[in-house]
């Protein structure tokens, strides 16, 4: 165990057990899985996404590139999560992921060896001889050995929650600015969230052994988060991310909620997806060490300086057994100091500068702490790192160590500031990009900005956040600033050791070497983007945050540019890779979409209907009975009973729209083709509306309730894009109009009673109403009640061409309906018939539906032309009326039958004149929808056809190759049953 | 002179460090002059230029971009290449883009990926179905492959997919085999290093800030890098095609919005072509680093800028935990966005004019990858030839006033539903 004797935030009263590689180990409450692997003494932990190379922990933070493994088991399996975040819980189990057969031997190393064949750009140089061989031979290899861990292979067993939440003001991290700013604004009123990634607050300062306020600063920690605890205006959200900053002060964020658990107790989500809307937000994400590059600087104990330090103060885990340390600036050597401080040997500091600070000199002096200046590590050695070369005036010496913690300055955590596109700035004196410009209302304090003084970074998070509250009016108090002494902090830029041996990694997950750099400029990908996207640099699941400036900074070298005109890349969010499932929240499965049931659902469900997805709605589809055997001898038999008798079917999904107002009917003549004004009250029409570009949009019928009341209805499928559209027309196009309008689809419950027998059974429900032909014909509409007093609308309409009433109730006693017609049609066989039957119905009597209404068709194809008005405008008129739309050879709506009865039709086969092959130049149209039809019995089909209507008795081909299909079929007037419309008069 | 890529130079250039590899194109500095200025540096302008060369021996060629090349939605696409297309105006043009695609690598000497695992667009109702059934003999007569799945033939190509508890279960699917992906950087690389052998100038960071008229005539352009004359200015600058006709008081039948694109933490192989959802917005495809590269909708409202928000994000992310619910607990590692030219009824404009002297290509909606290679072909074809060639024939500018939309999708002139 390399556990330190002392110190450290974790809890040595709860042992935590877990596994690695299925190997039993120990940690405590406290722990990350990283620390605890390290106190375990595991240095190996993963292997490289190219050449499989072995990787240990690099870094104690969310930047983390080498140590990704793969979290829990089955169904909970997480790929590639970040050593260094997880927060060990009892039990835990992960595995290392991207190696075959182990961890310990990857065949795949190999690919190390072919290494000098495989630099950047290798891929798109190859591969490409025989063509075939791409998809059957090199891209399968390719792809089996690419990608990290492995998906779970069953649904994901946990949930999700999605909440809001609302700000004066968010503060992005928890260190020492956010505290402090939380604290600053949290006093004056305003309403404050202050999320952290972290499971603790305090940012570096639980890692580092600093002093604020003449105390250790750790105590200054937990008395601004006691008092911003006790603040109810403040609402503190540790384990939680703000991964992105989208319009509107909008922010995504998201709170592990029982990540740290071994599993998400009951009625508790796994993770929590926050969208945060803030006036102002703060961002103190600090920043994060960034190495140096030189050959052999991924083995297995080359660690960022910081992370050594965090290992052993804030965990008290030992990362190795001696450390060596090299760097370009005075925090690598507080960080080597206070690691020393906490136990770990520090063989030496080696510093690229010839000369160090003097004071730093001192102190390294007190501590006995070697120094090296003016040295370089041109060379490590181990499989697991065991020696370091350093190269200084006085020549080559080798260094055993376990642990080479390195640094090249510091990286601003600038993500968040560059989602609205602002490019990062860079400041040649902390040799680091600095936010440019950031989102609106987004302020940065602290090491986010480059200050990297304990001292300032208390002091600007204060200052920003009073800035920030009092400009939405809010008095800050004066916060008195805790002090805190300062390190004068001085880096020198540095970036890779030349003439160093071994691959120099620059970005270790992606295996992307110093070489690589070099091929990228010689072969002329030297702006950012293309050098990252031809190396694939930053790509990889840490979006090359320990790897990005390094390399850019490079390519600068190499262009002889300076690093600030050569750029960075961008961050995109999220900031750090977010579950998709967190996302979705409970958006998925059956409740993926909401499910609309009709009133008569359960009544339907009782009959043992089966049911189909008409858009949200679940509709019956067909009703079988025991001892039928498929769909079709079902709906023949709903069909037949209709057509002879009477048959019922719930219509409440069309869409209903109430319209009232003086200029209600003069809206109407000009939304529809046809004319409304003009409709006497207690009557119904048959309307067709266009799109403004002359397409039919939708058809139904429209009623006259009153003088200055219309109910509009529509199909289901279009009943929200025709509402939408109504008012548009209202509220932009025609504001003048005195109209009023309301959905009220879900209001009423409506049945269609069809058949013979219709009048008879209605008869028996009405309370009183007369509903004689004569005094409600065709077309008519009564209002009065039913079933002893329920409210009703009776609409003599039909869609099955049969003698047909629809009658709307309140929607809660649709059920009620259903039944008493039921009981009244019971001496006439009454039928519940479903969506099939309705269909073959409309097919047999020739009625357009949404296969024919698809968005394609102008009411002219349809044969619906003549009943467009001459004598008004409305919308869509004029585009109707443009030459493609009148031309000669466009598509006309007709019925086909096929020339053998027994063949069977299919809608989606195209038309072909006979004796021309299958091309697109002989094509004629297609069939829209078919049926069986029993009254007739064979198939049936409707569809468009050129100059259709001048082609009735001719015979063409329905070719069909997807399904195998290429028949004869007769080209025939659309109405096959009732063309006079007798039926519907009597 | 440009180095081939053959087994003998990645072998040569093993044992010399790398050292001996070229710059892929010039980084050219602007001419005064040329013959044919294309405008934009994607992937449909460079493949422009190339076949301009290629094809018609016009050479003097350059291509403007104001960035770097393949910096719009060339780089930022989600790479899905098909020719599944429904219409006759579209689906020969569509398929003529496939066929090039299948000889792209070999014809301009560079991997471009085109992988070829398939296309699955699953249907979710009858109704789908014979839609699907129509495209996919619509496909077949333009000489297209394409097979209408059922339920058993879907579950047998993607057995990851929901098909248990589904709310909108799969019912089968429309596949086309020969669709797939290409790596969409190493097009845009391909053609330039394949147009530049042949002489033309990729102008980089290099922004047309207006036009040079001369008694109405386009003859050239006024950019960040200087004026440059012209005997023909070809635009192919996509989402930003409406910015840049404003300057010549053109308003297009174009809107431009935002779509988002992601991907995923990197994983062993998952998904083997492309499957798009057909009861919501969804589609995705996973790439050979092992990412899944997924997206859905466009935002909706009219946008310039880069980036889209949340709503379509969470409407992304459902869809795709409702398609595969094993996914819950893999990462989004990135985001981004396109701007898109969205136009009047969904399909592009190739076409001469609307002004002498200019010519257009745009109106690629979120589909304009897959067309790279025939749309630089056909356009390269109008600029030689002053007239469009079959293949676009339908893609003329003045169909809106004819009334010869290509409506795929059937929804009219609003370009956010298309
Ligand atoms: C998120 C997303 C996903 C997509 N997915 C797919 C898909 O899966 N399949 C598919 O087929 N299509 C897809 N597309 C669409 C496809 O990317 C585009 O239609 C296509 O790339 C557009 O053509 P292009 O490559 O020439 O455009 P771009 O790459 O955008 O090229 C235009 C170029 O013009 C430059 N430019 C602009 N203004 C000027 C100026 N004033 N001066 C000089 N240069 C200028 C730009 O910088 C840019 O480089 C997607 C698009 C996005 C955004």
């Amino acid at each position: 165990m390399s556990r330190l004797s002392e110190g450290g935030l974790i809890d040595r009263s709860k042992p935590l057990a877990f596994s690695f590689d299925g190997k039993a180990m120990r940690g405590y409450a406290g722990d990350t899985l990283a620390s605890a692997l390290l106190a375990n003494d595991v240095r190996l932990v993963g292997r490289s996404f190219k050449y499989h190379r072995p990787r240990g922990i690099f870094s104690s933070g969310s930047e983390e590139p080498n140590a990704l493994v793969e979290l829990r088991d089955g169904a909970r399996r997480e790929p590639n999560s970040r050593a260094t975040v997880v927060e060990l819980y009892d039990g835990l189990s992960a595995a290392s992921q991207n190696r075959w057969p182990s961890l310990d031997f990857d065949i795949q190393s190999v690919n190390g060896l072919l290494g000098p064949l495989l630099g950047a750009g290798f891929y798109y140089k190859t591969f490409m001889w025989p063509a075939a061989l791409w998809e059957k031979l090199y891209e399968p290899l390719i792809r089996r050995a690419a990608g990290l861990g492995r998906a779970a292979e069953a649904p994901d067993p946990d949930s999700y929650d999605r909440s809001f939440a609302f700000c004066d003001l968010l503060v992005i991290g928890g260190g020492a600015a956010g505290l402090m700013a939380a604290l600053t604004a949290g006093r004056s009123g305003a309403r404050v969230i202050l999320a952290d990634e972290d499971f603790r607050f305090g940012g570096r300062i639980l890692a580092e052994r600093a002093e604020i306020d003449d105390a250790p600063s750790l105590a200054f920690v937990e008395r601004a988060v006691a008092e911003l605890a006790a603040l109810p205006n403040v609402r503190l959200l540790p384990r939680t991310t703000v991964f992105g900053a989208y319009d509107g002060g909008t922010f995504g964020a998201l709170e592990r909620v029982a990540d740290h658990l071994p599993l998400p107790p009951a009625f508790t989500p796994r993770q929590r997806y926050w969208k945060i809307v803030a006036k102002r937000s703060l961002l103190c994400a600090g920043a994060i060490d960034r190495p140096i590059v030189f050959g052999g600087n991924d083995r297995p104990g080359v660690m960022s300086a910081q992370a050594l330090r965090t290992y052993a103060v804030r965990y008290a885990a030992n990362p190795g057994k001696r450390a060596v340390v090299f760097a370009n600036n005075g925090y690598a050597w507080s960080a080597a100091f206070d690691a020393a401080e906490a136990g770990v040997d520090i063989a030496a500091i080696v510093d690229v500068r010839p000369e160090a600070p003097p004071i730093q000199l001192e102190r390294a002096k007190r501590r006995g702490v070697r120094v090296i200046q003016g040295g370089q590590v041109v060379a490590t050695s181990g499989r697991l790192l065991s020696s370091v070369t350093v190269r200084s005036a006085t020549g080559e010496e080798k260094i055993a160590a376990e642990v080479l913690a390195i640094s090249g300055g510091s990286s601003p955590n600038v993500g968040l500031t560059s989602h609205f596109g602002g490019k990062p700035v860079y400041r040649a004196d902390i040799a680091g990009f600095v936010p440019g410009a950031c989102p609106p209302g987004m302020r940065v304090a602290g090491a986010a900005r480059g200050d990297y003084s304990l001292a300032r970074c208390l002091a600007a998070g204060a200052a920003e956040a009073a800035e920030a509250v009092s400009e939405l009016g809010f008095s800050a108090y004066a916060t008195p600033v805790p002090q805190a002494r300062d390190n004068a902090i001085t880096v020198t830029p540095f970036w890779h050791v030349p003439g160093s041996r071994g691959p120099a990694f620059v970005d270790l997950q992606n295996d992307v070497t110093a070489k690589d750099i070099t091929i990228a400029h010689t072969e002329g990908f030297r702006a950012v983007e293309l050098l990252k996207r031809y190396t694939t640099l930053g790509m990889a699941t840490d979006q090359g945050r320990t790897s990005n400036v390094t390399g850019l900074a490079m390519m600068a070298v190499l262009t002889g540019q300076d690093v600030g005109a050569t750029g960075t890349t961008l961050f995109r969010p999220p900031y750090t890779p977010v579950a998709l499932g967190a996302i979705a929240g409970h958006h998925r499965g059956k409740d993926f979409r909401a499910t609309r049931p009709t009133p008569t659902h359960d009544w339907a469900r009782a009959q043992g209907a089966v049911f189909v997805e008409a858009g949200l709605w679940l509709r019956a589809q067909y009703f079988p009975r025991p001892g039928e055997t498929d769909w079709l001898e079902t709906v023949n038999r709903e069909v037949t009973a209709t057509r002879t008798g009477v048959g019922l079917i719930d219509v409440s999904t069309f869409g209903k729209i109430d319209i009232q107002g003086p200029d209600a009917g003069a809206f109407l003549d000009r939304v529809y083709i046809n004319t409304f004004s003009t409709l006497p009250v207690g009557r119904a029409r048959y309307g067709v509306m266009l799109r403004e570009d002359g397409i039919v949009m939708d058809d139904g019928t429209t009623s006259r309730l009153g003088e200055r009341h219309y109910l509009m209805t529509t199909t289901t499928a279009n009943a929200a894009k025709v509402y939408q559209h109504l008012e548009f027309c209202l509220q932009v196009l025609w504001p003048e109009l005195d109209v009023q309008m309301a959905s009220v689809s879900e209001q009423w419950a409506q049945i269609s009673i069809a058949g013979p027998q219709a009048r008879a059974v209605l008869e028996q429900v009405v309370d009183g109403l007369d509903v004689s032909n004569a005094a409600l014909p065709y077309m008519g509409v009564a209002q009065g009640t039913v079933l002893s007093g329920v409210a009703a609308r009776i609409f003599r309409v039909s869609f099955s061409g049969e003698l047909g009433y629809e009658i709307a109730v309140p929607a809660r006693q649709g059920r009620r309906l259903a039944e008493a017609l039921m009981a009244a049609g019971a001496p006439f066989g009454i039928t519940p018939y479903g969506t099939e039957a309705l269909g073959v119905m409309r097919i047999e009597k020739g009625h357009v539906s949404g296969n024919e209404l698809n968005g394609q068709t102008s009411a002219r194809d349809l044969g619906l032309g003549r009943m467009a008005s001459t004598k008004k405008d409305y919308v869509g008129r004029v585009l109707s009326q443009r030459p493609a739309f009148l031309e000669e050879g466009r598509v006309s709506f007709v019925g086909f039958k096929p020339v053998n009865p027994g063949d069977r039709l299919r809608a989606g086969a195209h038309f072909l004149p006979h004796g021309r092959s299958g091309t697109t130049a002989n094509d004629e149209g297609y069939m829209t929808s078919v049926a069986f039809s029993p009254l007739l019995g064979h198939w049936i089909g409707l569809g468009l056809i050129a100059r259709g209507t001048e082609r009735i008795g001719e015979s063409v081909r329905a070719y069909d190759p997807v399904r195998g299909g290429d028949i004869p079929v007769e080209i025939c007037h659309p109405a096959f049953v009732d063309p006079e419309g007798e039926r519907l008069r009597v | 002179m440009r180095s081939r890529y053959s087994v003998f130079s990645l072998l040569a250039n093993a044992l010399t460090g790398q050292k001996g590899w070229t710059p892929a194109w010039r980084d050219a500095a602007p001419k005064p002059a040329y013959d044919v200025i294309v405008v934009g540096g994607g992937g449909h302008g460079l493949a422009t230029a190339y076949y301009l060369a290629k094809e018609h021996g016009i050479r003097n060629v350059a291509v403007l971009e104001k960035g770097h090349i393949g910096s719009g939605n060339a780089g930022r696409n989600t790479t899905i290449i098909r020719s599944n297309y429904l219409l006759p105006g579209n689906e020969p043009f569509y398929e003529w883009s496939m066929k090039l695609w299948e000889g792209l690598e070999q014809d301009v000497n560079y991997n471009s990926m085109v992988s070829q695992r398939g296309v699955l667009n699953l249907y979710h109702s009858d109704a789908q179905r014979d839609a699907y059934a129509r495209r996919g003999n619509s496909m077949r007569m333009a000489g297209a492959d394409s097979e209408l799945l059922d339920e058993a033939g879907v579950r047998a190509y993607a057995p990851f997919l929901n098909f248990d508890d589904a709310r909108f279960p799969i019912k089968g699917g429309l596949l086309q085999r020969r669709g797939g992906t290409a790596r969409h950087d190493a097009v845009v690389w391909g053609y330039a290093r394949a147009a530049d052998k042949l002489g033309v100038d990729i102008v980089q960071n290099c922004e047309v800030t207006g036009f040079i008229r001369e008694n109405g005539v386009v003859v050239g352009v006024e950019t960040t890098r200087g004026p440059i004359r012209a005997g023909k200015v070809g635009l192919a600058v996509a989402g930003s095609t409406s910015r840049l006709t404003r300057l010549l008081d053109l308003r297009l039948p174009i809107e431009s919005h935002v779509l988002t694109a992601f991907v995923s933490e990197g994983l062993k192989p998952l998904v083997p072509g492309v499957v798009t959802f057909g009861a919501g917005h969804f589609y995705v495809s996973q790439s050979d680093k092992g990412g899944l590269v997924f997206g859905g909708d466009i935002d909706g409202y009219n946008s310039y800028a880069q980036r889209g928000n949340l709503p379509v994000v969470e409407d992304v992310c459902e869809a795709g935990m409702a398609l595969m619910p094993q996914i819950g607990r893999l990462r989004v590692l990135r985001s981004w966005g396109g701007i898109m030219d969205m136009s009047m009824d969904g399909s592009p404009i190739i076409d001469v004019g609307p002004l002498p002297g200019l010519y257009l290509n745009c109106g690629w909606n979120y589909g304009g990858f897959k067309a790279t290679p025939a749309s630089g072909w056909c356009f390269a074809w109008t600029l030689a030839k002053d007239a469009p060639h079959a293949l676009n024939a339908a893609y003329r500018l003045d169909r809106f006033r004819t009334g010869h939309m290509i409506d795929e999708k059937g929804v009219g002139a609003q370009p956010n539903l298309h």
